[in-house]
């Protein structure tokens, strides 16, 4: 086997989901890294060491200012010239829930014509105006070019966010996310496949029922739903009853979405 | 002055903040208002040149959705105007990182006294609320006046005002001061010293105090480090904390002078050592995965070769009273340092709650002082969710309950699972001792005059008098630091000992940790403070949250040290272990105390508490007149103590780590509470944990000793209910009772001892029949309230926890009926158990008559229970069982209801085929709460296997599984008892909390 790709799991300041995303790019056949941002920052240039970074979900600094700003402020502040280099020379970067708002604060995300340093959208408190962890239905847009997406179609994943509300008050911007196809997934009606405009099916209120977005490129790739939360069949809600009409598959959906990044970076 | 700076939204963003407090105003105060904005405000109390205000304003706020100004942001139309800031000292998290931000932004470390506040502007719209109106919505929802300070003003005086420019930064006070106590005075005047000083010490105990301090070896000692002949506030104070109930258990250590209902009498040594150590200890022998109880801070149990489980489950009531919102989240980041704190050190698995509170829909009086049982809830509610959610860990179990009785006081549990590797650094990992030589160090946060007297102070009723300072606001940010910190630290083998800093202090922490050395010596001067003005003891004994204290061998005190700084988290040496015999605690160059250990830690004067038990006789509701019993079976599911807690729950995040299995709510639309859950406990591997509980106070009227055999027993058979094995079930004990020592101002102690004495009879027997070991336990003795001249004291609750290992997580069972034609059975025979269930306590409400509700309390028939419960693992491990369900609260019926809506499939049932003794009536047989029953499905063709498993059991096939959407259940004459659509049901169950 080819060495495997690695990894970077930027961890620390309240970010916590840091070992099932290890094990998700495990499982995946990737060579996963948690750095700890201070670590990063004293030596941003270690960042080029990887193929791929992944900003986890938690709280970090407690989305006190609101959900990712503080690190996103760090970020921009402390390694942006990293992060441009590491861009230039393309390769993959994922944000999960708290990963996917600091993306959108620093302007990562959807990241038009290479400026991934201005915001353009923003997250939202959630329109039921509490944090809310269920199950929804993600259903993946054909024309995408995200990487990490390709060939799915859609699957269950649970949210669990407060701030979760994908938004922008220019239509403008709306319309060019969608006109370059940089809505990677929406919540979707379990039982006609639409968009889902209403809570719960789309749980936060978001626009156009965006679930995630990438930049133009593909490469770079967001999302509020966690993958790296359904990587055993057994996580799914009422997975007990659907074995009886299904063999239950060997792993959970969830982890499609590594394998395709690291079948990308191969 | 500071820069104030205000940031609001943008024309085109919902104010979701705003439009909360205009629907809660509405629905908990009932007072309509017009549109509410509001705005978040920064003072920042640093340098700012000119050309930083801009950079610091553009980054603070979101660069799409917000507007900001320095000084005023135009206001938008308004009557009222509300800001609700912190009070100086008060932990404000936000501004805590505003503050890091700034640095940021500045490119500069900031000096010792920058630092950004944080208040919240609420803009009114409610021309025709007056002032007094507005202030009450001030002060009953948006404000805890304890904590916050709350400024009013009408659009003109708004208009008339300047900015608020103020920073509520502390004010230092003078030097440090160290006082002395003159303890050689009259009875009288000791125990004046004792409750104005809130030491919470017994005259026998001040007596001790002053004993000690008179005793020549003492006067010598303390001579020769010059101090003061009378003893010093450190020392009283550290004594009184390090005695106080909270930390030495004396109810539970006491001597007890015991009369039963027939008058004998008997003397019993600690209920503790007699009772809960004792049935542990004698199923030690049989059990061979017990690997630490009662010594640390949670019970440790194996679970493979390679890892151990720990688990705590603690009640902070007391806080919570105050400030339910920092009570409440002081309480879960609180018990997540109980494992962190236990052997080497343990990870963090999941996180459970409970709640014993009065309805939120409380429409009584509330004595003054007292918040509204709503408000409660919801602070005690969102406290434990931010806590737990912010610190990454998921939540397995949850559940409320709902009396009147606690409304003085609410039981707020929380408790944390633990894992740890059986073996770090080639040693066991529960072994851990601080050697002479080791450096004393502090980890986490700073030390303010947050929860001073904890302890203590929970060792108390509340009343009016209670202290503010009592209350401590979390940073689970903080800790989430210091735990990773902690874990990388262990890993590397940087320490040799580690504990929590909780109640008590340092006094507690270091000076439990210094008994294992045989003493210590500990510098005060050198904790890091959040504000100067300290006086020595409050730094001894500030229960400021997010701490940890190491014993850091010398050699390795720089790399960790260099560690902390990289990781961002404050350590510092205070001092150092060593084997004098003596805690010596400094300030500077000055000694400020001196206490022998082993006074401090051997010579706590033990209690002789009176105790009588007789039973009472409760009157019992009128039953209803015979008939079909639809609507009684939808009020039952509709009850505030019967109905789903979803709502609420759903705040809570059940998935992080991504191990569940089965989550707290399981069914075809996860929308019921699952018996048990159960989780992996490591990636890629099946074996797994299963948690579960029992907890019902109101059987505690009836007799207490039937109250914990019952709750005991449920925490069991949910565990069997999903796949569990006896054999393979530890449990945890958590008492919360009123005080039940008698006093004068307390004359029917003895009966609560009482109850006491009978509560622990039946844990021994309980734990001993089904070798199901308390590993862990906390008792709670002080719930009561004395306010607006009014006591309420809690009823007695005991929360039995259960935790147990699973060897293949994917048998698990839940309670959903998955299949049109599969056979429906009940296991476990039913008794006429109707007294205190919750058909009784409805009926009695209803009535007029609420404690009416007397009546046969459920029993458990051990023998019995077990064979049921093998004949169930076998059931389970064979995977003969669809569906399984444990009748608790509702009897057969909500069960029944409960399988049917699991599954949204219909059931047709008759129960004259269900198991029964002495059963007589529909009402007996679809209510009464006999315990140790099931009720499951089976497939067809498993059917003859699984009669064969129960035969010659109580067991009664009952009926099937149907398509019709329909619960149709037949009682004993065989005519229609119940039939209900599922949608009435479901509509039932969850309207009635949803949304509050």
């Amino acid at each position: 086997m080819a060495s495997r790709l690695p990894v970077l799991i930027l961890t620390g300041f309240g970010l916590n989901c840091e070992a099932e995303s290890r094990y998700a790019w495990e499982r995946a056949g990737a060579a996963p890294e948690l750095v700890h941002l201070n670590d990063l920052l004293a030596a941003p240039g270690r960042l080029m060491d990887f193929q791929a970074l992944m900003f986890i979900g938690g709280f970090s600094f407690g989305d006190h200012m609101g959900s990712g700003h503080v690190l996103a402020l760090r970020l921009r502040h402390r390694v942006r010239d990293a992060l441009r280099a590491f861009l230039d020379r393309e390769r993959l970067v994922m944000g999960v829930c708290n990963g996917f708002q600091t993306m959108v604060k620093l302007g990562l995300l959807p990241g038009f014509d290479g400026d991934y340093f201005t915001q353009k959208m923003a997250m939202a408190a959630n329109d039921c105006g509490v944090f809310q962890n269920f199950w929804v239905n993600v259903r993946f847009e054909r024309e995408s070019p995200c990487v990490f997406t390709r060939g799915l179609t859609s699957m269950p994943l649970p949210i669990r966010h407060g701030e979760g509300k994908v938004f922008a008050l220019d239509r403008a911007i709306l319309e060019r996310v969608e006109r370059e196809h940089c809505v990677a997934c929406r919540y979707a009606d379990p039982a006609t496949g639409d968009a889902a405009r209403r809570f719960p099916h789309n749980p936060n209120g978001s626009l156009n029922a965006i679930a995630g977005l990438c930049d133009p490129s593909g490469r770079v790739f967001g999302l509020m739903p966690h993958p790296e939360a359904f990587l055993f069949p057994e996580n799914r809600p009422n997975w007990d009853a659907r074995r009886l009409s299904d063999a239950l598959p060997g792993e959970g959906d969830g982890l499609q979405i590594f394998r395709n990044a690291v079948e990308f970076m191969r | 002055m500071a820069h104030r700076l205000e940031i609001g939204n943008r024309k085109g963003v919902r104010d979701v903040r705003g439009e909360s407090v205009k629907e809660r105003a509405a629905s908990i105060l009932g007072l309509r208002l017009g549109a509410v904005r509001t705005r978040t405000v920064y003072k920042i109390d640093a340098k700012l040149a000119p050309r930083e205000l801009g950079a610091v304003r553009a980054a603070f706020q979101d660069g799409v959705m917000d507007v900001s100004a320095y000084g005023r942001l135009r206001a938008p139309a308004f009557d009222w105007l509300v800001e609700v800031g912190f009070k100086p000292g008060v932990t404000d998290n936000v501004g805590r990182t505003a503050r890091v931000a700034l640095g940021d932004i500045l490119g500069r470390d900031l000096g010792p006294g920058e630092a950004v506040y944080t208040a919240t502007q609420y803009f009114i719209r409610a021309p025709a609320a007056d002032r007094e109106a507005i202030m009450g919505l001030a002060v009953n929802l948006l404000a805890n006046t304890l904590i916050q300070t709350v400024s009013l003003f009408s659009a003109g005086e708004w208009r008339a005002a300047e900015p608020d420019l103020g920073a509520p930064a502390v004010c230092a006070a003078g030097p440090a001061e160290v006082r002395t106590y003159d303890l050689n005075v009259p009875d009288g005047e000791l125990m004046r010293i004792s409750r104005d000083g809130i030491l919470s010490c017994s005259l026998e105990e001040m007596r001790a105090i002053r004993d000690y301090f008179n005793s020549p070896g003492t006067r010598e000692a303390r001579a020769a480090l010059d101090l003061p002949p009378l003893p010093t506030d450190v020392e009283v104070e550290c004594l009184a904390q390090s005695w106080s109930e909270h930390c030495k258990h004396k109810i539970f250590a006491a001597n007890v002078d015991y009369t039963d209902e027939r008058g004998r009498r008997r003397m019993i040594r600690s209920l503790f050592a007699s009772f809960i150590k004792a049935a542990t200890e004698k199923l030690s022998g049989e059990l061979d995965w017990m690997v630490s109880v009662f010594k640390d801070n949670a019970g440790i149990i194996r679970f493979n070769d390679r890892l151990n489980l720990v688990y705590k489950v603690e009640t902070h009531n007391s806080p919570s009273a105050l400030d339910p919102y920092g009570g409440a989240m002081t309480g879960i980041v609180g018990v997540n340092r109980d494992p962190m704190g236990t052997g080497m050190g343990a990870s963090l698995l999941a996180n459970v709650w409970g709640y014993c509170l009065a309805s939120p829909f409380h429409d009584g009086e509330v004595p003054a002082g007292l918040m509204h049982p709503r408000r409660i809830r919801d602070g005690v509610h969102l406290g434990v969710i931010e806590g737990g959610n912010q610190s990454g860990v998921p939540w397995a179990r949850g559940w409320e309950i709902f009396d009147e009785r606690f409304l003085g006081k609410p039981l707020v549990f929380c408790g944390t699972v633990g894992v740890i590797p059986a073996r770090i650094g080639g040693a066991p990992s529960e072994q851990k001792a601080a050697a002479p030589g080791d450096a004393i160090v502090m980890i986490g946060g700073r030390i303010g005059k947050d929860g001073i007297h904890g302890a203590t102070f929970s060792s108390a009723e509340l009343n009016e008098a209670s202290p503010v300072q009592a209350v401590q606001i979390g940073d689970p940010i903080t800790q989430r630091k210091m735990y990773e910190f902690l874990i990388e630290a262990r890993d590397l083998g940087m320490f040799r000992s580690v504990t929590d800093i909780g109640a008590g202090g340092l006094s507690c922490s270091v000076g439990e940790m210094g008994a294992s050395s045989g003493g210590a010596d500990l510098d005060l001067a050198l904790a890091p403070l959040k504000y100067e003005g300290l006086m020595p003891w409050e730094i001894l004994l500030s229960e400021a949250q997010e701490r940890m204290t190491l014993a850091v061998p010398q050699e390795r005190v720089q790399g960790l040290l260099a560690l902390a700084r990289r990781r961002d988290v404050d350590a510092a040496v205070l001092g150092t272990f060593n084997d004098s015999g003596a805690f010596v605690i400094r300030h500077g160059r000055r000694v400020v105390g001196r206490l022998d250990m082993e006074f401090l830690h051997g010579r706590c004067p033990v209690m002789t508490i009176p105790a009588t038990w007789a039973p009472g006789n409760i009157p019992g509701p009128e039953l209803p007149r015979k008939g079909r019993r639809d609507r009684l079976l939808l009020r039952l599911l509709g009850s505030v103590n019967g109905c789903s807690r979803e709502f609420k729950s759903r705040q809570y995040d059940a998935e992080v780590k991504g191990l569940s299995v089965l989550k707290p709510y399981v069914g075809a639309l996860a929308d019921m509470p699952s018996d048990a859950s159960v989780m992996r406990v490591e990636y890629g591997r099946n074996e797994g944990v299963i948690l579960a509980e029992g907890v019902n106070p109101f059987y505690s009227d009836l007799d207490p000793y039937h109250m914990v055999t019952s709750v005991a027993d449920e925490a069991v058979r949910r565990v069997i209910s999903v796949g569990g094995r006896l054999g393979h079930i530890a449990g945890l004990d958590n008492f919360c009772w009123p005080d039940p020592v008698l006093s004068d101002r307390n004359p029917d102690g003895p009966f609560k001892m009482g109850q006491l004495v009978r509560a622990n009879e039946a844990l021994y027997d309980v734990c001993i029949a089904y070798k199901v070991p308390c590993i862990s336990g906390k008792d709670s003795c002080k719930n009561d309230s004395t306010r607006g001249g009014r006591e309420i004291s809690v009823p007695p609750t005991v929360l039995f926890s259960t935790i147990a290992r699973m060897d293949d997580v994917r048998n698990a069972v839940t309670l959903g009926f998955k299949t049109p034609g599969d056979v429906i059975y009940v296991i476990g025979s039913t008794r006429p158990e109707l007294g205190a269930s919750l058909f009784y306590r409805m009926l009695a409400a209803e009535q007029g008559r609420p404690m009416d509700y007397g009546g046969e309390a459920p029993k458990v028939d051990f023998a019995g229970a077990l064979a049921l419960y093998h004949a169930m693992e076998q059931a389970t491990g064979g995977a003969f069982l669809r569906s399984s369900h444990t009748p608790a609260l509702g009897g057969l019926a909500a069960a029944l209801a409960h399988s049917a809506l699991g599954g949204r499939l219909g059931a047709e049932v008759d129960l004259s085929r269900a198991p029964a003794e002495r059963v007589s009536s529909d009402d007996e047989i679809l209510f009464s709460e006999s315990n140790s029953r099931f009720v499951v499905s089976v497939a067809p063709n498993h059917c003859e296997t699984v009669e064969n498993l129960f035969s010659g059991l109580p067991f009664g096939r009952i009926g099937v599984v149907t398509g019709t959407c329909r619960l149709q259940i037949r009682g004993l004459d065989g005519r229609t008892a119940i039939d209900a659509p599922l949608d009435a049901l479901s509509k039932a169950f969850k309207e009635t909390l949803h949304g509050v």
